[in-house]
């Protein structure tokens, strides 16, 4: 196989499996996340302002591990080295 | 549909090019100062103020209560860095709505430049409130042994800072721009509101975060004090 196809076949097969697994573990966590939020809302409703916003922050912050996947995988897709190096040649 | 927004360029004379980002990031100055300008001419006490007086004044004291209530202190020492954060991140999320404009934040250059100007801050804060020696104690304060991770800890929190609100933004206009080409009437509209709602928490979340690694670096002082207060008097909690 020429080194164009294989490298163009290879960045979209991994930006596939880079955003599918990367949005497991975030989706995993998040969910776990807001269901102690709900369970801790549920038991002090006078403390709701703190706990969402100690909740979005949180959220915002594991949510951020997704994005860099997501971030790879669009490099990979859109903005790939390799692949412009090989066209280049 | 254009994943860097820097290669978009308006304006070009030598070496100096005018890219969609310069362009927005600017426009956005522009009317942040300019409003605040224009309401700040007339300022008045008493019960009598008039209405941009009233809207500018209430959302100066919703920044200032959540700046209370994050750091635990009375203070208005960080008022100006993080709503100027905040307020500049949020227009510049907001205006991705208006037709044509693209937001600066889905830029790498702008969030890399405001997370490094938090990068700056950090020790700034830190040093003009307790002093160059102990602030440098805080590196090697578990042990030496944890310098490095410190150090690391440090960039790679400003890193996260950046690439967070770039994708996040980013990928909001991405989004739009592709399902724009599948079902062009009614999901983008939905996606379009979506991004408002992420655009406003991911402001919300960069200036919240900024405000912790600030505080964090000089508040140690503080604590310290009240653990030798709390020995000498417990119930004074």
């Amino acid at each position: 196989m020429e080194s164009i196809s294989i490298i163009g076949m290879v960045s979209i097969i991994t930006a596939g499996v880079t955003i599918a697994v990367g949005s497991i573990a975030p989706a995993i966590g998040e969910g776990k996340a807001l269901a102690q939020a709900l369970l801790a809302i549920a038991q002090q409703p006078d403390e709701i302002p703190t706990i969402t916003r100690t909740l979005f922050v949180g959220l915002a912050m594991v949510e951020s591990t997704a994005i860099y996947c997501f971030v790879v995988a669009l490099i990979l897709i859109f903005a790939n080295p390799f692949w412009n190096y090989v066209i280049q040649v | 549909m254009e994943i860097n927004i820097d290669q978009i360029i308006y304006w070009e004379w030598g070496f100096i090019k005018l890219n969609a980002t310069l362009v927005y990031s600017w426009a956005v100055m522009v009317v942040l100062v300019s409003i605040s300008w224009f309401v700040s001419r007339d300022l008045t006490e008493g019960t009598g103020i008039s209405r941009k007086q009233a809207l500018i004044e209430s959302l100066v004291v919703v920044i200032q209560k959540q700046i209370e209530e994050t750091t635990q202190e009375k203070t208005d020492r960080y008022l100006p860095f993080i709503g100027t954060l905040f307020l500049f991140i949020l227009v510049s999320n907001l205006i991705s709505v208006i037709p044509g404009v693209y937001p600066p934040t889905a830029s790498l250059s702008t969030t890399a430049a405001l997370a490094i100007s938090v990068f700056v801050a950090v020790p700034i804060f830190g040093i003009g409130s307790r002093g160059v020696k102990s602030y440098f104690e805080n590196y090697v304060k578990p042990t030496p042994l944890m310098l490095p991770f410190n150090i690391i800890g440090e960039l790679s929190r400003t890193l996260a800072l950046a690439v967070r609100l770039f994708g996040n933004i980013m990928s909001g206009s991405l989004i739009v721009a592709i399902l724009l080409g599948l079902s062009p009437l009614f999901f983008p509209v939905v996606m379009q509101a979506f991004g408002l709602l992420i655009g406003v928490i991911q402001a919300y979340v960069f200036a919240i975060l900024a405000l912790v690694y600030i505080a964090s670096a000089s508040r140690i002082h503080n604590s310290e004090e009240a653990d030798s207060t709390e020995i000498i008097n417990p119930q004074n909690r």
